[in-house]
């Protein structure tokens, strides 16, 4: 068996995973890439995107975020996110219905601080939904 | 006989205000327990943040800093951020906030700053509105979330920081109590904007020589405001755990005395009760003696 780089997730209100995998991809802003054991260390800033967790050649799990930072150093990968959800966590028809009622909320809107809400929380859908792609 | 009527009528008021008191301290202790877990379960996100700004920031030696961490260049115009609960009956929790923020505001005052007060919680807003109601700007109020989220936190994070981009104050601090025991909260004056960053330990080998994706720099520049998010929300949970711990020793104190008056009125009611006994007897004895 390879050699495992653990991992932590970390968002504001409570660790949510703490474990040892054979690798893991993260949504870097400057593009993906993969930590497995050994990396070098890194500071990097996360774009909202999914993590995926490898486990030989084989997708473990995935895992969206909203942005965030990673560390990487000593076999060891900190991830801080504000918002972390498990893609297998996430329903297709849901998040449609709920961007489609997103739209609607923008055209209602009456003033700019609605509108501008409104237009976060469908931006924030849409990525969930590009997760799930 | 009136006075003994209105004795047993208080001892019965004391008792129920008693039974509300008691009450009141077992829900502070339940909440109590929610609020430490929440504020436990924050740590690590805090720790790890503060461990990678100061790696950062050591890293940045010699280059321009951004303006979060390194101040706008004045500190003519103050922001005070007072966190408090929304609720009284617990003991000195609000008011001890609000003290100490209003001496901080009285000591600016007189050296000629300018001071603005954002408040959050509807005590704290009382207590000052008063003395310095034309300095406060805005009030936030919780009462409307039951449990504090990060969700909580952020507007106010972000009305400060947008507050600093239109050069609206130079320093913002922040006023909160820090929960060190259920006995004991400690009212805490933190500097969110400028950026504190704890000064390495002597010593302490700067581990690992870091990469970084984008330039530290930016990364500062994304970390920075987030930063001061996540500190607001532990301010708002260490804050919210110190004020159950307050209201938990205030109503425990409270319940005490209700006790101790219920004996002291109890044995006033008996010895009332006796004397009439008495005095009916003694009555009843001169009156058969006179035949």
């Amino acid at each position: 068996m390879a050699e495992l780089v653990s991992m932590d997730l970390v968002s504001p209100e409570k660790l949510l995973l703490s474990d040892a995998y054979e690798m893991v991809v993260v949504p870097g802003a400057e593009g993906d890439f993969s930590v497995m054991a050994g990396h070098t260390p890194i500071t990097a800033v996360l774009r909202p995107g999914v993590i995926s967790i490898y486990e030989g050649d084989t997708e473990k799990d995935r895992i969206f975020v909203n942005g965030g930072f990673a560390q990487v150093a000593d076999d060891k990968i900190t991830v801080l996110a504000e918002e972390a959800i498990h893609v297998a966590d996430l329903d297709r028809k849901d998040l449609e219905q709920r961007i489609a009622n997103a739209a609607e909320d923008i055209e209602d809107a009456k003033d700019d601080e609605v509108r501008r809400k409104a237009q976060e929380n469908k931006d924030h859908l849409e990525q969930l939904l590009e997760a799930l792609g | 006989m009136a006075n003994l009527k209105e004795l047993k009528n208080r001892i019965t008021s004391v008792t129920s205000t008693q039974k509300i008191t008691k009450a009141m301290k077992m829900v502070a202790a339940a909440k109590l327990r929610h609020a430490e877990e929440a504020a436990n379960s924050a740590r690590p996100y805090a720790e790890r943040m503060e461990s990678m700004m100061v790696s950062l920031a050591a890293g940045l030696e010699g280059r321009e800093a951004p303006r979060l961490l390194q101040g706008s260049g004045s500190d003519q115009k103050h922001l005070l951020i007072v966190a408090t609960g929304e609720r009284g009956l617990c003991g000195g929790f609000n008011s001890s906030i609000a003290k100490a923020a209003a001496q901080r505001a009285e000591k600016l005052l007189a050296e000629g700053k300018d001071v603005q007060i954002l408040c959050v919680g509807k005590k704290g807003r009382d207590a000052l509105k008063r003395r310095y109601g034309r300095l406060i700007i805005d009030f936030v109020d919780l009462s409307g979330s039951k449990r504090i989220g990060f969700s909580d936190a952020q507007p106010i994070a972000q009305r400060a920081l947008s507050m600093f981009d239109n050069e609206e104050f130079d320093v913002c601090t922040l006023f909160y109590a820090k929960f060190v025991s259920v006995l004991t909260q400690e009212v805490t004056a933190q500097q969110l904007i400028p950026a504190s960053i704890p000064e390495k330990a002597e010593g302490e080998e700067s581990e690992v020589d870091y990469d970084y994706e984008p330039e530290e720099g930016e990364i500062l520049d994304e970390l920075l405001p987030r930063n001061v998010s996540v500190q607001v929300y532990k301010a708002l949970l260490e804050n919210s755990a110190s004020e159950q711990g307050a209201r938990m020793s205030a109503m425990d104190n409270a319940t005490r005395n209700a006790g101790e008056m219920i004996d002291k009125l109890t044995l006033q009611y008996n010895r009332e009760r006796q004397a009439a006994i008495t005095s009916e007897l003694i009555e009843i004895i001169s009156g058969a003696e006179a035949l």
